[in-house]
C-alpha cells in the first residue's frame, strides 16, 4: 500500500500539533503524533510498510505487525476524511500544490 | 416605420437618460465604488456607511448594483460562494452577485435593502484580504494607547459586552467583525461598519494589532497564556469562511496560522464590569 498527502488539504505544524484543514469543506482536524508521522512521510512513493518500519517502529515501542495493522487502519481513516490518498501503486505527483500553496 | 439609424439614435437617447450614481465605501483602506441608478438607494448607502464613505476619488474596485423588486427570499438562507473560470459567484436567498478579481469589478442583483449589499461587501473583502494574508474575524476590537486589541469569540462570548465596557480612552473598531490586514511582519486592525448587537459603527481608524484575546466569561478577571495550536484552532473557528474553494481555504488557513505565530494570543476571562479594561492596554 502507498499513501500520499492529499493536495486538497492545507496543513501546518503549530507548536507540537499538526493541524490540517479540508479544502473541500474547511473541516479542521488535529493529527495525533502517529498520524503526524504518517502524514509527513506520505510521499506517494514510499510503501506504507517501509514508513511503519523506519518511522513509526523507531519512534514508538510497538511490534511491527501491530504497528502495520494500526497504520493501515489509520491510513484508511485519514483517507475517508480526504486527508490521505491510498493506492496499491505508487502515487505520482500527489503533492501537486493548490495554487498559492507553500 | 423607423429606419435603423433612427432606432440607434433613439436607443442612445434613452441610455443617456439613465442617471448613474456612485459612492466610494472604503473599509480596511480598500475603496470600493458602488454604482447604482437609484438615488434613494445611494442615499441609504451614504447613511448606512457614514464614516466609511470616501471622497478622495480613489477606487480599487467597482461594484454595480442592479436593483430588483423585493422577492421575499430569506436572508437566513445559506450563502454559496464558488469560483468558476476565475470569477466568483456569490449567492444567497436575497441576492446573486458576481465578482471578477482580474477585472476588479463585480455586480449584484438585489432588492433595495441594506442587508444584501452588506453581506456582499463582507464576502468581497474576505476574498480580497485572503490574497494578502488578511482576514475578517468574529471579534470585537478597539484601539488603546496606539495599539489594537482583538476580542474573539462566538456569539454570546462577550464581544458586545466588552465593547460596551470600553473606557473613554479606547476607540472602538467594531463589536462584531474585525478587519485584519497583514502589513510587513505584523498585522493592522481596521474599524468596520459591520456592527453587532451594539448597533454602533466602528471608527474608521487603524492600529497595529498587539494582542488577540480569546473571550471567556468567568468569576474573575484574568489573562492566561494560550498554546499556539489552541490559538490556531480557536482563531480558525472565528474566521469568516464563505468560499467553497480549496485555494481560498488554503489561504485563510495559512493566514490564521501565520497570525498566531506572530501575534500574542491570550485567554481573557472576565466578569462583566469596567475593571476588566484595567488589564488591557
Amino acid at each position: 500500500m502507498y499513501v500520499a498527502r492529499s493536495p486538497r488539504i492545507a496543513a501546518r505544524m503549530l507548536g507540537e500539533e499538526m493541524l490540517v484543514m479540508s479544502g473541500h469543506d474547511s473541516t479542521l482536524f488535529t493529527l495525533n503524533p502517529t498520524a503526524t508521522i504518517l502524514w509527513q512521510a506520505a510521499d506517494g512513493a514510499t510503501p506504507l510498510d517501509e514508513i511503519v518500519e523506519r518511522r513509526i517502529c523507531t519512534e514508538f515501542e510497538v511490534k511491527p505487525e501491530d504497528a502495520m495493522r494500526d497504520a493501515e487502519e489509520l491510513a484508511e481513516n485519514l483517507a475517508k476524511h480526504g486527508i490521505l490518498l491510498i493506492s496499491e501503486q505508487p502515487i505520482v505527483k500527489p503533492d501537486a500544490p493548490v495554487r498559492g500553496q507553500r | 416605420m423607423t429606419s435603423l439609424g433612427t432606432q440607434v439614435l433613439a436607443t442612445q437617447a434613452l441610455a443617456t437618460q439613465v442617471e448613474s450614481y456612485s459612492v466610494v465605501i472604503a473599509i480596511g483602506g480598500v475603496p470600493v465604488r458602488v454604482n447604482t441608478t437609484d438615488a434613494s438607494f445611494l442615499e441609504m448607502l451614504q447613511n448606512r456607511y457614514a464614516g466609511f464613505v470616501s471622497d478622495e476619488g480613489i477606487t480599487e474596485f467597482d461594484l454595480d448594483v442592479d436593483l430588483t423588486a423585493p422577492s421575499g427570499m430569506e436572508r437566513d438562507a445559506p450563502v454559496r460562494v464558488i469560483q468558476s473560470a476565475g470569477r466568483w459567484l456569490l449567492e444567497r436567498g436575497d441576492f446573486r452577485a458576481e465578482w471578477d478579481p482580474a477585472m476588479r469589478r463585480g455586480s449584484i442583483r438585489q432588492s433595495a435593502n441594506p442587508y444584501s449589499i452588506d453581506a456582499v461587501l463582507r464576502i468581497v473583502h474576505t476574498l480580497v484580504l485572503a490574497e494578502s494574508g488578511g482576514f475578517l474575524v468574529h471579534s470585537a476590537s478597539a484601539i488603546r494607547n496606539g495599539k489594537a486589541f482583538l476580542f474573539a469569540g462566538v456569539s454570546g462570548a462577550g464581544k458586545t459586552t466588552i465593547s460596551r465596557l470600553a473606557p473613554a480612552d479606547a476607540t472602538l473598531l467594531t463589536d462584531e467583525i474585525s478587519y485584519v490586514r497583514k502589513q510587513g511582519d505584523g498585522y493592522v486592525a481596521y474599524g468596520t461598519p459591520f456592527n453587532g448587537e451594539f448597533a454602533k459603527l466602528g471608527e474608521n481608524v487603524s492600529a497595529p494589532v498587539a494582542v488577540l484575546y480569546l473571550l471567556a466569561q468567568g468569576p474573575e478577571n484574568r489573562i492566561d497564556p494560550v498554546g499556539e495550536a489552541d490559538a490556531g484552532r480557536e482563531l480558525l473557528g472565528n474566521i469568516l469562511f464563505f468560499a467553497e474553494d480549496p485555494e481560498f481555504v488554503h489561504r485563510a488557513f495559512q493566514a490564521a496560522c501565520d497570525f498566531v505565530h506572530r501575534v500574542p494570543v491570550r485567554r481573557l476571562t472576565f466578569v462583566p464590569g469596567v475593571r476588566v479594561w484595567e488589564l488591557i492596554g
